[in-house]
């Protein structure tokens, strides 16, 4: 059997063929350190699955799952929690992955937000997060008896990330307590829970955002084009750059959409993630334009300047 | 390809190469409270540009509102990242952070100071290579110091920093600096630590950070990044053969049957002779598989999947090694154990432990002493209490392979979980298998259990009462031993009194006593279901990890649990012995149900409720589950 996923990549010229014990390299490194982390989750849980949301560290997620159980099929099926507010590329590019990995593809929404008519525009950022996103997530984890939930987080996003463990534990109401975690050394993960808790789990906490983008273009691993700088059609709002994906984005008096060369840093929904002005349409450029940035990733995501809703808030809640 | 996008292919391929080949280094931060490790960190991160403007504007504002440094900047709240932590001013868990400089990458682990949170400050030194130890000149090694630089020479970590900071509150005062050095060394000495680095530091004021100070004219060494970046912390267990713990076995069709998991140590290539462990069966490697396809070697630190020559039975916690270096096989070790459990560690009771990819039960036989991480005395123990250190036996269920830590942090190093909450409770360190764990081997028999107990036409049973004092555990056993006995049937009853008279006559009523107590009774009937009878123990037994012991010393059904369930106020309104009266009265101690407390049973097969029944209607429903 063959997976388009698993197929054989082509001669990298800066990847070591013959391997000395020193010549690691650094996205090796890490590399290694992702698959070990997922086949103790394949093999430490009943019922693991992985969060899908289509961004850049998902796909590299989903390439390591790949990896981590090749030639075999990966043993984890993917879930991605959609909140009816996803770039309708992303909704393609999702469908077409999910299609060539033969992974297999859970979609959640939560049908009570949608009874009410949650969205981000009408309910604000912070209630249609927590409704679309961390309550659905909640629901779907306990529909599918989900135990072991696999994220793309990183430690270097944001101060509350810093502090997660690898394998973060939640109770029956997936909750997170940052003061009482377990205690996690060398690389012995505890995967023993009762029945009703389960565990986060993040195999990339030890990539920057840098190394996610260099390990994209080694791989050669395929992103949404959201990512690529190009003529879109955008209207500036409290600052940000939005783009006006569809009729749903209501348009306050005197906007008028204006086509920019904009691209992405982030993907999330759409009318709360901000474009960057950007002239890169190809990955070396954006790498070279990551190398030059003041800012950071999460500065364009509308959601993280509400001090309300805070990361570390949003994850006792049970937010990813 | 455009020249302008081949160009840019280039330039992005050169930096890449640049950046993979660049050097890690991992490394902690640790010290007593406010001696300024945070705004170390911040400053390290905000000179190598590892801050961005967002960021820092967040920060400032932080600052501000804050207001800890005025109108400057407080790197601590860079880095404390949890509301309670700002509120509290202290760092309570790790913090990672990354950044990099032209000759190296760094992520470095923000580790908390108070001695709550040791076991925290452990999780960030267990994969760190150097350790950054600050001092407060104005105050000198303090406690948490020694406590620290013992959980980082516990760790096996061979290279510290000794970073004397606030320099600028002492005049940059050479013999201040030199005090706190020699002190250091004595105690670096005693704990084994070979390489210490002593820099003079301002962190606030940037004095021997990046660059050598003018402050500090009389110090000739290098700053501290200067030293991040050249230190060689050298490879660990470079010497030692091939080890690969299997995490999974990989059968994706009828065809293909892989080993995967990530190397320890050495390194493997096709042809090469392994052995599995335990088992000790042995073949050849075909293929190496790692992240990009087949490759020729398989070196330590990196996820491959193997296939082997012959169809070895090879399971999840097995080790396949160099059939010519073999790890050591034992089921006992002597090893450090730093507990981090809220409750106590109590010899005997089983526990979970979690080493490379196998977990195992496993208790503790002997504390042979503590160690006070705070002096290094090293002191008697019974038991260990949150954030101490014991020098332990240790006693497996299952023979395992492994290495002493100090050659092979993978298979030397271990934790414990414990089996009721699933915290994870302990960490600990493998110094050597004991010697007699090789020496006792199962003598075989003849005669089995099952021609015992044909022999007896009986199905032996462990049938273990347990309640509390008064509860009519005896009464109740008695009636049942009698009744079993009129019918023909081998029985015998274990009495927590008649017990202690003999057997355990050196047992008190602590809890590691109890624990042991129950370790020895439960032995016992395990003999005598051996020997084809059935036993009926009554005792108290207050602790469900106990009972969950004896429980699992037996085949699936042989072991009954039966919960006399009394409440404790009847209990004491019985009060048979007059056993209640004297506790309530302070004259007996850890008595159960007044100061020491019982566990109620969450699957006993059977619950009696002697406050509806008679104890004869009770014994009766005792023989029909005997007997169905």
């Amino acid at each position: 059997m063959s997976l388009p996923l698993l197929n054989p990549l082509p001669p990298n010229p800066s990847a070591p063929t013959a391997l000395g014990p020193q010549a690691l390299s650094h996205l090796d490194r890490l590399e290694a350190e992702s698959i070990h982390i997922l086949r103790e989750v394949a093999a430490g849980f009943r019922n693991p699955v992985m969060l899908y949301s289509v961004g850049k560290d998902s796909s590299v997620l989903l390439h390591l799952l790949g990896k981590a159980f090749a030639p075999g099929k990966p043993p984890i099926p993917l879930l991605h929690v959609d909140t009816g507010w996803k770039f309708r590329e992303m909704i393609a590019f999702r469908d077409r992955r999910a299609a060539e990995t033969g992974v297999t593809l859970h979609v959640h929404t939560n049908p009570d937000g949608v009874a009410q008519g949650i969205g981000p525009i009408s309910h604000g950022a912070t209630v249609h997060t927590d409704v679309m996103k961390t309550q659905a997530l909640k629901q779907a984890l306990d529909q599918f008896g989900f135990d072991a939930a696999i994220g793309g987080a990183r430690r270097d996003e944001e101060k509350s990330r810093a502090k997660e463990r690898i394998f973060s534990f939640r109770n029956e109401q997936h909750r997170w307590d940052p003061k009482n975690q377990r205690p996690e050394l060398w690389s012995l993960y505890n995967t023993r829970i009762h029945k009703g808790e389960s565990v986060r789990v993040f195999p990339i906490s030890n990539w920057t955002e840098l190394d996610v983008w260099l390990y994209i273009y080694r791989e050669k691993i395929p992103v949404p084009s959201l990512y690529f700088a190009a003529q879109r059609p955008v209207v500036e709002r409290d600052g940000a750059l939005l783009m006006v994906d569809d009729e749903r984005l209501p348009l306050r008096a005197g906007e008028r959409p204006e086509h920019r060369q904009v691209r992405f840093r982030t993907l999330g929904c759409y009318p709360l993630t901000g474009a960057i002005e950007s002239d890169a349409d190809t990955l070396e450029k954006i790498i070279a334009e990551m190398l030059v940035a003041t800012t950071s990733e999460r500065q364009g995501r509308v959601i993280d300047h509400d001090p309300s809703a805070s990361m570390e808030k949003k994850k006792q809640e049970g937010y990813f | 390809m455009s020249a302008e996008n081949a160009s840019a292919a280039a330039a992005v391929a050169a930096y890449l190469h640049q950046h993979e080949t660049k050097g890690l280094l991992r490394f902690i931060t640790c010290g007593s409270v406010d001696d300024g490790k945070s705004t170390l960190i911040g400053r390290l991160l905000y000179e190598s540009k590892g801050l961005f403007e967002d960021q820092l504007a967040a920060l400032d504002k932080d600052s501000r509102r804050h207001g800890t440094q005025g109108d400057d900047i407080d790197y601590a709240l860079l880095l404390d990242g949890l509301a309670a932590e700002r509120e509290q001013g202290i760092t309570i868990d790790v913090a990672y952070r990354f950044f990099s400089t032209d000759k190296r990458k760094f992520i470095v682990a923000d580790c908390p100071g108070h001695e709550q949170y040791t076991r925290n400050m452990a999780t960030g030194a267990s994969t760190a290579d150097v350790a950054v130890v600050l001092v407060d000149a104005r105050k000198g090694l303090l406690t948490q110091t020694r406590r620290h630089s013992y959980i980082v020479s516990l760790l096996g970590i061979r290279h510290v920093v000794l970073a004397v900071n606030k320099m600028d509150l002492v005049g940059y005062d050479q013999a201040v600096f030199d005090a706190i050095v020699a002190g250091y060394r004595e105690l670096a000495e005693q704990l084994g630590i070979d390489h210490v680095t002593a820099i003079p530091l301002s962190a606030l004021k940037g004095d021997n950070l990046l660059q050598r100070s003018p402050n500090t004219p009389w110090y000739q060494g290098t700053s501290l990044l200067g030293y991040l970046e050249s230190v060689e912390p050298g490879a660990r267990g470079a010497a030692l053969g091939f080890r690969l713990p299997i995490q999974w076995v990989n059968r994706p069709n009828q065809d293909f049957r892989g080993f995967a998991g990530s190397i320890a140590a050495g390194a493997v290539k096709p042809g090469d002779e392994i052995v599995a462990l335990p088992s000790g069966r042995r073949s050849k490697v075909v293929r190496v598989i790692g992240a990009q396809g087949d490759q020729e070697t398989g070196v330590a630190g990196q996820a491959i999947t193997l296939t082997l020559a012959d169809e070895l039975d090879i399971s999840r916690g097995d080790v396949i090694a160099a059939a010519q270096q073999p790890p050591q096989v034992a089921d006992q070790f002597a090893a450090h154990v730093l507990w981090m459990g809220e409750q106590r560690l109590l010899p005997g009771r089983p526990y979970w432990l979690k080493i490379g990819t196998r977990t195992v039960s496993a208790s503790v036989t002997e504390i042979k002493h503590k160690v006070d991480v705070n002096t290094q005395e090293q002191l008697a123990a019974k038991h260990l209490e949150l954030n101490e250190v014991g020098y332990c036996n240790l006693y497996l269920d299952h023979a395992i392979a492994f290495e002493a830590y100090a050659d092979n942090r993978e298979l030397g190093g271990f934790i414990l979980i414990d089996r009721q909450t699933n915290a994870t409770v302990a960490a600990g360190t493998i110094d050597f298998a004991l010697r007699r764990a090789g020496n006792i081997h199962w003598q075989h028999v003849d005669v089995d259990k099952a021609a015992r107990a044909r022999s007896k036409a009986q199905a032996p049973r462990c049938v273990w009462f347990t309640g509390l004092s008064g509860s009519g555990k005896s009464t109740i056993a008695n009636l049942v031993e009698k009744r079993l006995h009129a019918m023909g049937h081998h029985c015998y009853i274990l009495d927590g009194d008649n017990v202690r008279h003999g057997l355990n006559k050196d047992l008190g009523f602590t809890d590691e006593d109890r624990v042991e107590n129950i370790r020895r009774v439960a032995e016992v009937a395990r003999l005598m279901v051996d020997a084809g009878l059935i036993v009926l123990v009554s005792f108290i037994s207050p602790f469900r990890a106990e009972r969950r012991m004896a429980r699992e010393l037996f085949e699936p059904g042989e072991f009954v649990e039966v919960f006399v369930d009394t409440p404790l106020e009847v209990a004491e309104r019985r009060d048979v012995k007059g056993l209640y009266a004297k506790a309530r009265a302070g004259r007996i101690p850890n008595f159960t149900g007044i100061d020491s407390p019982y566990e109620a049973p969450e699957r006993a097969e059977l619950v009696l409720d002697t406050v509806q029944e008679t104890p004869e209607a009770l014994a009766q429903q005792v023989i029909a589950r005997l007997l169905d």
